[in-house]
C-alpha cells in the first residue's frame, strides 16, 4: 500500500478523546497542518499497547503547524512550527 | 506549569535496576514499548501527576505483569513486605 | 498530553496497581515493590541476574560522548553529514555506535535561521542509543507541556535568546522517530580536529535547549 500523503499535502488531524492508549497529542487534534516528511510503515502503537500485533504496519507523517495556529496567543516568532509525528489513520483531507 | 527544575541526579541503584529489569523483559519479549506506555497510562491521572518518574516506571511494570498473569499483587504485597525498609 | 476521562473498564477488574501508598515514604514505598518484583522474576525463573546485569552494562555504555563523536564529525566533513541526514543509523555505524533496532533516528541541523529544539510530550522518547539516558528535566512534566506552547520561553530559562526572525520548530517525538539536533558549529574552530570539535558539543546542545561551546578566547 502506498502512502496516503507526501510532503506538502495539507492535512487535518481527527479528534478522537476515546480514553485509550494513543500516541497522537490531544493538544494537537483538530489542528491543520502539512506535511514535512513521510516515514514508515510501522506497526500500530494502539495494537501493540494491548497485545495487539501492530499489523496492518500504518504510514507515519512528520506534520509541521504554525504555532500561532495551534496556540491561542502565542507570543513567539512568527514563522515558529511545532512538528508532530502522527499516523496515516489519524490524518484527513482538509474541508474546503 | 512553573520553571523547569535544572537539578539531575545520577541513577540509584534501585532506579538502575527498574531501568535493567524493563529493558531485560522487552528483550525476552515479555513487555512491548507501547504495552508498558500504556499500563503506565492507565494509573489514576492524579497519581500520575504526583508520583516521581521512576516510580511511574514501577506501577507500570506491576500492572502489565499482574495483566499478564506472571505475578499477582498479593505475591508483590507478600515479598515487598518483608523487605527492611533503609535507615 | 492525551486527557482522558479515567472511568473506563480493566479487563480483569483488578484494582490500579499501586495506588496510593503509605504515608512513611512513597520513595521506599516504590523501591521495595521493584526489589520485591525483581525477587519474584528471578525467583520465578523469568529473568536471570545476568540478563539485568547485562542492561545495565549497556546502559552504562551510552553517554552523550557518542553523539559528541557524530556532530563533530559532521561538522568537519560535509559527505559524512550527507550521510547523516540520508541514513543516521548507517552514519552511526560508521563510528562504531550501535543504534540498535527499535527506532528510526533523524538528525535536524540548526543554522542562523533555523533553531531546533526535541521533547517528548507524551512520555520521554530520547535517543538512548546515542545519548544515553535522559536528564531528569527532559523527563518533568513542566517540560514536557511547556516546550510545545513556549519554547523561547524554555530555551530563556536555559540561558538562550533566539530572535523572533530565526524560526524555532519544535519536535515532538511523539512515535518511532528520535530525533538529534545538530548545533551551529562555533565561530573560530576552523581546522579543528574531529576530537576537538566534539570536545564543544554539549549533551543539551543536541537537544536544542542551548547552543554547542563557545571556543575559549587565548
Amino acid at each position: 500500500m502506498p502512502a496516503k500523503f507526501q510532503p506538502g499535502d495539507n492535512v487535518r488531524v481527527r479528534e478522537d478523546y476515546s480514553p485509550r492508549h494513543i500516541r497522537t497529542p490531544g493538544y494537537i487534534q483538530g489542528k491543520v497542518g502539512s506535511v514535512h516528511a513521510v516515514r514508515g510503515p510501522f506497526k500500530n502503537p494502539e495494537s501493540l499497547a494491548y497485545g495487539g500485533d501492530g499489523l496492518p504496519a500504518v504510514y507515519l507523517y512528520q506534520v509541521r503547524f504554525p504555532q500561532r495556529e495551534v496556540w491561542e496567543g502565542y507570543k513567539g516568532g512568527p514563522k515558529d512550527i511545532v512538528l508532530v509525528d502522527i499516523f496515516e489513520h489519524w490524518l484527513e483531507v482538509p474541508n474546503g | 506549569m512553573g520553571p523547569i527544575k535544572r537539578e539531575e541526579h545520577g541513577l540509584a541503584p534501585w532506579e538502575q535496576r527498574v531501568n535493567a529489569i524493563s529493558s531485560a523483559l522487552s528483550a525476552k519479549g515479555l513487555r512491548r514499548v507501547d504495552e508498558g506506555r500504556r499500563a503506565m497510562e492507565d494509573m489514576d491521572p492524579a497519581l500520575y501527576q504526583t508520583l516521581g518518574y521512576y516510580h511511574r516506571w514501577v506501577v507500570g511494570m506491576e500492572t502489565l505483569l499482574v495483566e499478564k498473569g506472571v505475578l499477582t499483587k498479593e505475591e508483590i504485597d507478600r515479598v515487598a513486605g518483608q523487605i527492611p525498609t533503609r535507615r | 498530553m492525551a486527557e482522558h476521562d479515567h472511568d473506563h473498564d480493566h479487563g480483569n477488574g483488578q484494582p490500579h496497581a499501586g495506588m496510593e501508598p503509605p504515608d512513611d515514604g512513597a520513595a521506599a514505598y516504590y523501591e521495595k515493590r521493584a526489589a520485591a518484583i525483581e525477587k519474584l522474576l528471578i525467583e520465578k525463573g523469568v529473568l536471570a541476574p545476568e540478563d539485568i546485569r547485562r542492561q545495565i552494562e549497556t546502559m552504562d555504555s551510552k553517554t552523550p560522548e557518542g553523539g559528541a563523536k557524530v556532530v563533530a564529525k559532521a561538522w568537519a566533513d560535509p559527505e559524512y553529514k550527507a550521510l547523516l541526514f540520508k541514513d543516521a543509523r548507517a552514519a552511526l555505524a560508521q563510528l562504531d555506535i550501535d543504534y540498535g533496532e527499535m527506532n528510526v533516528l533523524v538528525a535536524v541541523e540548526n543554522t542562523p535561521v533555523v533553531h531546533n529544539v526535541v521533547v517528548c510530550t507524551l512520555c520521554s522518547c530520547y535517543p538512548r542509543p546515542l545519548l544515553g539516558l535522559p536528564p531528569d528535566w527532559y523527563k518533568s512534566l513542566e517540560y514536557r507541556s511547556r516546550t510545545v506552547v513556549d519554547p523561547r520561553g524554555v530555551l530563556k530559562e536555559f540561558g538562550l535568546d533566539v530572535s523572533p526572525d530565526v524560526e524555532v520548530r519544535v519536535h515532538d517525538s511523539s512515535a518511532d522517530i528520535r530525533y538529534l539536533v545538530i548545533p551551529e558549529r562555533p565561530a573560530g574552530t576552523e581546522g579543528w580536529s574531529e576530537e576537538h570539535l566534539a570536545e564543544l558539543v554539549t549533551r543539551d546542545s543536541m537537544i536544542g535547549v542551548t547552543r554547542a561551546l563557545e571556543p575559549i578566547a587565548t
